[in-house]
């Protein structure tokens, strides 16, 4: 090496000490004009109890504006997401008194934003991932209340995986699944719950691909809590998102959600006056299952389901009483009353189960293994093998 | 154990080598000499080569599992260039080793395994026992299958259990004769079979046989003994690389107070990490078996966000799909561990070779400007160290870190002083604190606001109220942490990233030269290559050459001081298991023509590969 190519100096091609770039200069102060920024956590209020006996004890309470990040909710105007978010700010302080304990996660896609908008914790994470961060986080920490957000796209396409891995599992998690049947995002491509034939951008002549059936393929999963809602029936969805939130595991919600820009009206056959009276069974357990303001009610017949006229001979007591906890009747309704145009679509919880959660167990195998070998010593741990010593 | 009659020779140092087919059970045998060997007090290292089929078609070469073993009174840094003893259970194992035995050298050969089959099995032409062609070495033929049978034709178990103990035979041999203690195998075999008590006693009573019989059948001139290695003072114990890694990540989590949580999903040769973390439950250790190495990633990240030390190990597949949750860590700059027990690639491989290949990987491959700290272990026994660095340095800096560890490392095994745990470098964490994090004129908490030395930001789990915050893979501000497309913000955010990975190397102690400090040859090496590097400069330096060697801890950043080292040498030569790619490194960083010796073959060096480069590289050629 000749001395030419000997580098001189202490630190030869250096990298700055601190906060300088690659190329050596320092690197710009933080811009001076930020972007909008989240206003402040709103301090939970402190309002007396309506109690009317004049006594003054007061109680933190919290409200919707509470959750509301101050962030400027960049979806498109009209979008179903507005509505979903409004129901979730709207429940969530009937569901908490800590918001500290709150944390969204979310994948990719429009629907994914949502954590930002939430005056919680949360991560927007990867493509499909969310349920993998989830459970991190709920395995370690199981005492948060942690949702994942999701669309078709993020939970049915890249992170079918894992969608289907978290159900099994049963993570004490609420999973709220944006189903638009559109790529949003990247600007219009079918999704995997696009119908067959759909014309969009990246299938001109019409897609190949038989769509995915969400709850169908979560039951498969053996999910414990299965149910469905939608973007413009608030008070249904936020009934539902109740349920979810109370039952202990994986709570499934599925909303049928319109985007109005690439795929508007997807589900109007189900959310507008004229055709949804006709064309959704509302499920109430221990119900029967009636539709159409009571004109028509569903019966089962042999293994199948079959539409009954009850304002002709038929009465309620023809029909099929609803059962959420009836794992037989959820794989008839997953699978009959979703790909058939005579029947109507069901809505509501439409199958729930009691099963011990991930998170619940690893913690207990946690106490159980440490209250046997009392809590681990480094010390000892280290020498847990043949040893010897040199003098 | 009686009076022997067989002469002893005293050696500095021996290196053996079981082979056979690997079904044969040649691992155990062989971890169970290392344990004998480390409590006969000899420095020592293992190098276990096995193929990736569970059990691959019986008698072939490709089916071959070998076990080698180096040690001695004298300080052994490798598995040994050349093999004095080869103990090889049928033809393919012999045919696969013989060139790893020296002229001279011994081999015990299992003769009932030698017959026509066997031979076409290992596609030998002739056989080799008989050909010939063994005459340059000491070759002691034995009926290793016929003695275990007569050993246990009362035991009452099948021919096919009977035979399957016939390596506790050799193993009894072997022992007898390098006078190594037999009790270490026999408590073992006593644990291991403790509720199958025929099993059991037929292997303890093979083991015995094999002792013993080298006395009987006086076939061995000599035995040999090794005398104990001056090690330094203090509590030792045999350990493997990948026992080491879990262990330092045990030490972490005791050491900081923050849960250990890891997610990790099968893949050689990293598993055993798993499998040893899930034992660790008293300590608090949560581990998760991932439904995919992505998932593996994001569930140790998202551990990690909710403030515990989130690791996740795997080996190079592995790794490339991590690349993209490892850059969402790098993003929103939580600490994570990631560990990479190194494999042959590219691809699958071959996934039971070593390799240090990944090292571009580590230090390049995620999409944007993406640095993190890179670090390598060097010993079997260093994984622990290492390991306890990249979680203490993840945490302290709020950044992933890839933990650089390969097949040789993870399946090799050497003494291993015992650390204190209270002699462990402090383990700071420092959360955010609600009362003092930066906020901005409404209040809000400004999560990107960083620590004045380290750049590092503050780590707000959630469950702390009034630091609700949001964290995304989005660009974000340099302050509040929110969405920005600022042009000039993201040039911040990227100079900054990467200042704050560079400024680690101001807490690094000075590289350490060893041998010359300035001279000739610097030979400089990074990973499991420390032991061979070592030797080989020892050689070199012997016979006159003035050679230094530095090993690098850390691949990013370097050290500030490396620059320096280098400039002391005339010449500067890079060994490693990989096409050269610390190579590149050091010339895209420093404008040098250093000279690069890549074996890329899934075998570590031989000590001589690298004294022939320092001698060639001294010379100018």
């Amino acid at each position: 090496m000749s001395d030419n190519n000997k580098p001189k100096g202490v630190k030869p091609a250096g990298l700055p000490k601190k906060a300088a770039g690659p190329k050596g200069a320092k690197p710009a102060r933080p811009p001076a004009k930020l972007g909008s920024r989240p206003a402040a956590p709103p301090k939970a209020r402190i309002v007396p109890t309506p109690s009317g006996d004049g006594d003054s004890t007061a109680l933190p309470v919290l409200t919707k504006k509470d959750f509301d990040s101050g962030a400027d909710v960049r979806w498109c105007p009209g979008c179903g997401d507005y509505a979903i978010l409004a129901a979730v700010q709207r429940v969530l302080p009937e569901l908490t008194e800590k918001k500290e304990d709150v944390v969204f996660i979310s994948g990719i896609g429009c629907s994914s934003r949502f954590p930002y908008y939430m005056n919680t914790y949360g991560v927007h994470s990867i493509h499909g991932r969310a349920p993998t961060l989830a459970t991190g986080l709920k395995a370690s920490r199981p005492e948060l209340d942690v949702w994942v957000i999701t669309g078709d796209g993020d939970s049915l396409s890249i992170g079918a995986g894992h969608f289907t891995h978290v159900l099994r599992r049963n993570l004490n998690v609420q999973i709220i699944l944006f189903n638009n049947q559109i790529y949003g995002l990247t600007k219009g491509q079918y999704s995997p719950t696009s119908e067959v034939g759909k014309v969009t951008s990246s299938t001109p002549y019409g897609s190949l691909d038989h769509p995915f059936n969400p709850l169908g393929l979560a039951l498969g999963a053996d999910a414990t809590f299965l149910a469905r809602t939608l973007d413009r029936d608030p008070k249904h969805m936020q009934a539902i998102l109740r349920r979810s939130h109370a039952h202990q595991g994986t709570g499934l919600v599925e909303v049928y959600q319109n985007c109005n820009i690439f795929n508007d009206g997807a589900f109007f056959t189900y959310t507008e006056r004229d055709s949804k009276a006709l064309n959704c069974v509302f499920l109430e357990h221990g119900e029967p299952l009636v539709y159409d303001e009571g004109k028509k009610g569903l019966k089962l017949d042999g293994l199948k389901l079959r539409s009954i006229d009850l304002t002709n001979g038929s009465s309620t007591s023809d029909c099929l009483v609803h059962d959420e906890k009836d794992r037989t009747l959820a794989q008839i309704y997953t699978q009959q009353l979703m790909w058939n145009d005579d029947l109507p679509r069901p809505f509501g919880v439409i199958y729930t189960e009691d099963r011990p959660t991930y998170d619940s167990l690893l913690q207990a195998q946690v106490d159980e293994v440490t209250s046997k070998k009392g809590k681990g010593d480094l010390n000892a741990l280290l020498h847990a093998a043949n040893t010897w010593v040199i003098e | 154990m009686s009076a022997t009659t067989t002469p002893i020779q005293q050696v500095s140092d021996v290196t053996i080598l079981f082979a056979g087919d690997s079904g044969d059970g040649m691992q155990l045998t062989g971890s169970q000499f290392t344990l004998a060997t480390a409590l006969a007090r000899n420095d020592l290292a293992t190098l276990p080569d096995f193929p990736a089929e569970i059990r691959a078609p019986a008698g072939t070469t490709y089916g071959v599992s070998g076990f080698q073993l180096h040690f001695g009174e004298v300080a052994i840094h490798t598995p040994g260039d050349e093999v004095d003893l080869l103990v090889a259970m049928n033809p393919a194992a012999l045919k696969m080793n013989l060139d790893r035995v020296r002229i001279g050298g011994a081999i015990i050969a299992n003769i009932d395994s030698f017959k026509q089959r066997d031979l076409d099995l290992a596609r030998s032409d002739s056989n080799p026992l008989e050909d010939g062609s063994l005459s340059g070495y000491e070759v002691v033929a034995l009926e290793l299958t016929k003695l275990t049978r007569e050993a246990l034709k009362d035991s009452g178990l099948s021919t096919k259990d009977i035979d399957r103990s016939k390596n506790m035979f050799a193993l009894g041999l072997a022992l007898w004769l390098y006078t190594r203690p037999i009790e270490p195998a026999r408590e073992w075999l006593k644990g291991k079979f403790a509720k199958k008590e025929m099993i059991r006693d037929a292997n303890l009573l093979v083991l015995d046989k094999g002792y013993h019989y080298g006395e009987t059948v006086e076939a061995f001139a000599a035995r040999y003994e090794v005398a104990p290695a001056k090690l330094e003072p203090g509590t030792y114990r045999s350990i493997r690389g990948n026992e080491a890694l879990a262990l330092g990540l045990v030490a972490a989590t005791t050491k900081s107070g923050l849960g250990l949580f890891y997610g990790s999903y099968p893949i050689t040769p990293a598993s055993e990490l798993l499998h040893a973390l899930s034992k660790y439950k008293d300590f608090g250790v949560r581990t998760f078996q991932a439904e995919d190495e992505i998932a593996a990633a994001g569930s140790a990240l998202g551990a990690a966000f909710g403030g515990q030390l989130g690791v996740t190990a795997t080996s190079g597949p592995g790794l490339a799909l991590k690349g993209e949750t490892i850059g969402l860590a790098m993003m929103t700059e939580l600490p994570m561990v990631i560990v990479d027990v190194q494999r042959a690639g590219p691809s699958t491989g071959m996934p039971t070779k070593t390799e240090q290949s990944d090292l571009l990987m580590a230090v390049y491959g995620r999409n944007g400007e993406a640095p993190i700290p890179v670090l390598a272990a060097r010993t079997p026994g260093d994984c622990f160290e290492a390991a306890y660095e990249a979680a203490r340095v993840a945490v302290k800096y709020t950044t992933p870190v890839i933990l650089l560890s390969d097949g040789y490392l993870g399946n090799g095994a050497e003494p291993w002083q015992i650390p204190d745990p209270d002699s462990l470098k402090p383990f700071e964490v420092r959360l955010a604190n609600p009362d003092s994090v930066a906020r901005d004129d409404d209040g809000a908490f400004l999560p990107y606001v960083r620590d004045e030395v380290t750049n590092a930001r503050p780590w707000a789990p959630p469950g702390v109220a009034g630091l609700e915050h949001r964290l995304g893979g989005l660009e974000k501000d340099a302050r509040s942490g929110g969405v920005s497309y600022d042009p000039e913000n993201h040039q911040y955010m990227t100079d900054i990233r990467a200042a704050k990975v560079a400024g680690i190397a101001n807490e690094f102690r000075p590289l350490e030269v060893e041998g010359d400090q300035e001279g000739d040859v610097l030979v400089l090496g990074w990973g499991s290559t420390y032991g061979t590097i070592k030797a080989a400069v020892d050689r070199a330096r012997s016979q006159g050459l003035r050679v230094g060697h530095a090993h690098l801890r850390w691949l990013n950043p370097f050290p500030n001081d490396l620059g320096a080292v280098l400039s002391k040498f005339s010449e500067v030569l890079i060994p490693e298991l990989n096409h050269g790619q610390l190579v590149r490194l050091i010339r895209e960083r420093f404008l040098l023509p250093v000279k690069s010796l890549a074996k890329i073959q899934g075998v570590p060096f031989k000590t001589s590969e690298i004294e022939e480069a320092i001698h060639q590289t001294a010379s100018g050629n």
